[in-house]
């Protein structure tokens, strides 16, 4: 017992990590109904980037956050513009395909140009810890956590208060109503994309400081994340954000109990079981 | 000399018109090269360790030729015909049927185990000779393939040296060791360590407290850091690839765990310079059992300052492959000839020991070099320092180690 | 038109062993048509079904795993192993077909739960003994057709083409057949295909266990050629992959897209290989970028593009 808070406390810091690659996803799932197959690819490049930057510059991964955000944001704007959108045809195999074919591009350029060795970067306060309930938790972990929530009150109001967010909403529910009220609906999947791509920036920063970064590290996350999308509804910003720290605390909980390694068929369980009986989420309004 | 494998020398089966790739053939060599396949996984999830693998054979390449290539046919130089084995099995089986139509002599490769199965037996239908240059499952040199030849130390051998240092190490302390703690990967090679030291650690009076295993990747290893904290043992025993090692790691050093002892049997990050050097206060006084060369050697360290001029890490696959190179350099000499059969039956016969590894002279039997052996390392300061076989060791090992405080 | 492709193609490959006694060669077409077979196997359900699954990887796992227990553990035959890979991956199939689409899932919710259930194989495998866990499964090296291991090439090859026929000639029986119309009106429209009185769900559940066992017979046939398996081999994300790739780039819900489509797929990435060298990873950029731009140009596939060729 005495192990189970420190675990869930942990748990909840490595969820909120989740709920931000998540937000991503679900924001691009929610209005394009795709999914986005280069999504990990794209994490992993945003932690190349938070590593050449830190070690060109010293810029501290916290601080990085906007400016990568903001870079990764164009990105995402272009790829869908530029790439996903031509060759969809309208056809969902294909936009598949196509995010595929760009994760198989991203994936084996990093190879090609920086190799595949584990690079990490060490910052002055990584082994700092606050204790909490007399659990030790890393002092990056807990700036991680509080930055994801403060990022998705952000997305939120955004989605909520702005023009931007009530365009994305209402392409979201009727793409062809809104194209008929004059939102310029390849503009909005464009600026999903790009913000989906941003909150992948926005995770890298949160993430390096405790984890490494190589060609392959994407595929660590997307699974997870589909999952947490899946579990708080496709769509959903409230549901990714407590679907990602619920599933943290799940896979902390059952990797204590279970084992690690069973412990992640808890996910996998956990996301079918939700398929099969709550296809919508804990957040989700609509069925497929 | 390198090239790589291309599609017309696949499709057409020959071999003159592939392209070469780096440098054109050195002026004054009458003899056409020697073709050699390295065949390693190079994408996919095991490129790093691939990668490494190929730098190390292609430097002993560069070294052998150097020094005049093949004398026994005239000054050959031996060429590299670049393979990738896309960390797949079948990948690999299909690239040793191109180096085979590419008119390799022999092939060296591929790192990993399961794919080692695979490319032996491809091999084997071209009566190709075939050394592996690490895979350390047993089963790759006891199913009777007579092409196939493992330099290294197999799993066997290496967890009985790993047991019986151990035993040496805690003795010479004084016993400060009494409990343990394994923590594996659970693929093939760290579910297989983790099954052996639940044997073998209680009949050396050693008491096993708990035993976790975790994929690979394993995102994050608070929960393990805890589990050792309430169970407290003396000694830690990790099984696992490089970045879950460096997680590993830094997570307990991030949790203020100080055990007397983290004592890895083929630790992926433990005897890798660059996780000393990026981690340098995580990785102190680790100590492993792995494959590493002797550094006092000569040739060793004309190898180490190779590496060095080319910024590549020095790691055991880049050792590994090399020593592998010069075993196979020393058999083509002896069998002066490029005739495959000949050269099986010089590997076979091999009696070199100008190698770079601390195993004495080559002896194959069955395919598997009876002399070979891992040794214990342990990182101390900025170098990894060998401190058993007491022969080989270049310094005494810090044990208990210090208190984290 | 496509019945002329298809005739030429065979004819082709009959040929093929005759061009060249090359070993590589030979490899080359013999791992093709067998993602081209698994290709099709995915293409009965996705391309005339219109069920998208990301998780054939279960099924053909669990083929290759079957076959491989069942004569390493229990001494059976191969071939009769080969048999109960067959049957084994299309009652898994119908098993994961019966709680989906009891559930009613559709599109990228029956996707994810493929995939799920692919991962919770791939953990499985990993960790129970009978598979071997981690340290994967070794089939005996017995060379012999008694023993389902060639030890000509060119049987296997063969062989192969044997299997890319039949699942050619069982998208064909879907064009002509009743259930065949049954299907693709489930594709078109379930509502509508109910309406007219057929029984979705049986039907669906028909295909996928089809495809399953399809699936499952190339992995026998993976575990029967490279006689080694683990878990990230056989059901591995990338096998999943590898089944939806030919038919979508060949041409989805065609009797010959998948093997065109990987006959392409496979042919790009050795050129890839060829062109760029031997910087590790380069030739996959290239290979993506293909693919994309394929996708750009041909969005039916290649065979759709021939046969919108062919009407003008």
């Amino acid at each position: 017992m005495e192990l189970l808070l420190p675990a869930v406390l942990n748990g909840l810091t490595t969820g909120a990590i989740y709920a931000v690659v998540a937000l991503g996803l679900t924001l691009i799932y929610g209005v394009l109904h795709i999914v986005n197959f280069a999504h990990g690819s794209l994490l992993m490049l945003a932690l190349y980037a938070v590593y050449f930057l830190h070690a060109a510059t010293g810029i501290d991964p916290y601080a990085a956050l906007p400016i990568l955000a903001v870079g990764f944001f164009a990105l995402g704007y272009v790829i869908q513009r530029l790439v996903v959108q031509p060759v969809s045809h309208g056809k969902d195999q294909n936009i598949l395909m196509a995010t595929l074919g760009i994760a198989i591009v991203i994936d084996n350029g990093a190879l090609a140009l920086w190799s595949s060795n584990t690079r990490t970067i060490d910052l002055p306060y990584a082994f700092d810890v606050v204790e909490v309930l007399g659990a030790f938790i890393p002092l990056p972990k807990a700036i991680g956590f509080f930055a994801a929530l403060g990022i998705a009150g952000v997305l939120w109001i955004a989605i909520q208060r702005t023009d931007l967010g009530r365009a994305i909403r209402a392409v979201a529910k009727e793409r062809q109503g809104a194209r008929l009220v004059g939102i310029r609906v390849e503009h909005i999947y464009a600026m999903c994309f790009g913000l989906g791509t941003a909150c992948v920036a926005a995770a890298a920063c949160l993430l390096l400081p405790t984890f490494y970064v190589t060609p392959q590290v994407g595929y660590a996350f997307v699974l997870v994340a589909f999952t947490t999308v899946v579990l708080g509804g496709m769509g959903s910003f409230p549901g990714a954000l407590v679907g990602g720290l619920l599933l943290g605390v799940v896979e902390a909980v059952a990797g204590l109990y279970l084992g690690e390694s069973l412990g992640q068929i808890g996910i996998f369980v956990i996301f079918i079981l939700v398929l099969l009986f709550r296809p919508t989420g804990l957040f989700g309004a609509k069925a497929a | 000399m390198t090239k790589t494998l291309n599609r017309r020398a696949v499709l057409a089966g020959a071999t003159a018109v592939a392209g070469t790739i780096a440098a054109p053939a050195i002026v004054g060599a009458q003899q056409a090269p020697i073709r050699i396949g390295l065949l390693h996984p190079v994408t996919g999830a095991l490129a790093r360790e691939g990668s490494q693998c190929r730098e190390g054979a292609l430097l002993a390449i560069e070294h052998i030729n150097a020094a005049g290539g093949i004398k026994s046919l005239g000054g050959a130089r031996i060429e590299a015909v670049l393979a990738d084995a896309q960390s797949r099995p079948e990948a690999g089986a299909a690239e040793v049927d191109k180096l085979h139509e590419a008119g390799v002599v022999a092939i060296q490769g591929p790192f990993a185990s399961g794919i080692a199965l695979a490319t032996t037996q491809a091999a084997a239908r071209h009566n190709l000779a075939h050394l592996v240059d690490v895979g350390v499952v047993d089963t790759i040199v006891t199913r009777g393939l007579s092409n196939t030849f493992r330099f290294g130390p197999g799993f066997g051998a290496i967890t009985r040296a790993a047991l019986d240092n151990l035993v040496r190490l805690n003795d010479g302390a004084g016993k400060p060791v009494q409990t343990v703690m394994v923590i594996h990967e659970d693929s093939a090679f760290g579910s297989g360590m983790a099954r052996l030291m639940n044997e073998e650690l209680p009949k050396r009076g050693f008491q096993v407290v708990e035993t976790i295993g975790h994929p690979s990747p394993q995102r994050d290893f608070t929960n393990i850091a805890l589990r050792v904290r309430q169970a407290r043992p003396d000694l830690l025993i990790p099984s696992n690839y490089l970045n879950e090692f460096i997680l590993m790691a830094r997570t307990l050093q991030q949790q203020r765990i100080s055990v007397k002892g983290i004592y890895a049997v083929l630790g992926g990050a433990a005897s890798n310079i660059r996780f000393v050097r990026e981690h340098n206060e995580a990785a102190q006084h680790i100590m492993d059992c792995n494959h590493w060369y002797d550094p006092r050697k000569p040739q060793s360290q004309a190898f180490a300052a190779g590496l060095a001029a080319k910024s590549i890490d020095l790691t055991y696959e880049t050792m590994l492959n090399y020593a592998n190179m010069q075993v196979l350099a020393d058999a083509l000499e002896r069998a002066a000839s490029r005739d495959r059969a000949r050269v099986i039956e010089a590997l076979a016969s091999s009696t070199f020991n100008d190698h770079i590894m601390p195993y004495g002279p080559t002896k194959f039997e069955n395919g598997q070099n009876t002399g070979a052996q891992a040794v214990n390392t342990q990182i101390i300061g900025q170098r990894i320092e060998v401190i058993f076989p007491a022969a080989f060791a270049s310094a005494t090992p810090v044990f208990p180690v210090p208190s984290r405080g | 038109m496509s019945r002329a492709l298809g005739w030429l193609m065979l004819a082709a490959a009959l040929a093929i062993p005759q061009v060249s006694g090359s070993s590589a060669w030979l490899t080359f077409w013999i791992t093709t048509l067998l993602f081209a077979y698994l290709g099709q196997a995915w293409n009965v359900l996705a391309g005339y079904g219109g069920q998208f699954s990301f998780g054939h990887a279960a099924f053909f796992g669990t083929g290759a795993y079957i076959a491989a227990i069942l004569q390493v553990r229990y001494g059976v035959n191969p071939w009769i192993a080969g048999l109960g890979g067959v049957a084994g991956g299309g009652i898994v199939g119908a098993a994961i077909g019966w709680v989906s689409f009891r559930y009613g899932l559709r599109g990228s919710y029956f996707a994810l739960v493929t995939l799920a259930f692919a991962e919770v194989f791939r953990v499985l495998a990993n960790a129970v003994a009978i598979t071997g866990g981690g340290q994967g499964l070794l089939i005996p090296l017995k060379p012999g057709v008694e023993h389902f291991q060639f030890v000509d090439r060119a049987s296997f090859y063969y062989l192969l083409v044997a299997l890319v026929v039949s699942g050619v000639l069982i998208a064909r029986w879907l064009e002509a057949s009743r259930f065949g119309a049954w299907l693709v009106a489930v594709r078109e429209n379930e509502d509508a295909a109910r309406a007219l009185g057929i029984r979705v769900f049986r039907v669906k559940l028909a295909a996928i266990a089809l495809s399953a066992a399809m699936a499952g017979t190339a992995g026998v046939v993976y575990a029967q050629l490279f006689l080694y398996l683990d878990a990230g081999v056989a059901y591995g994300g990338h096998v999943s992959v590898e089944a939806l790739l030919g038919p979508i780039v060949g041409g989805l819900g065609t009797a010959l897209g998948p093997v065109v489509g990987a006959i392409l797929l496979h042919g790009l990435g050795e050129a890839a290989k060829g062109v760029v060298g031997a910087t590790p990873g380069l030739n996959l950029v290239l290979y993506g970028v293909v693919l994309v731009i394929m996708l750009r140009f041909l969005p039916n596939g290649v065979v759709g593009w021939l046969k919108r060729w062919g009407q003008r």
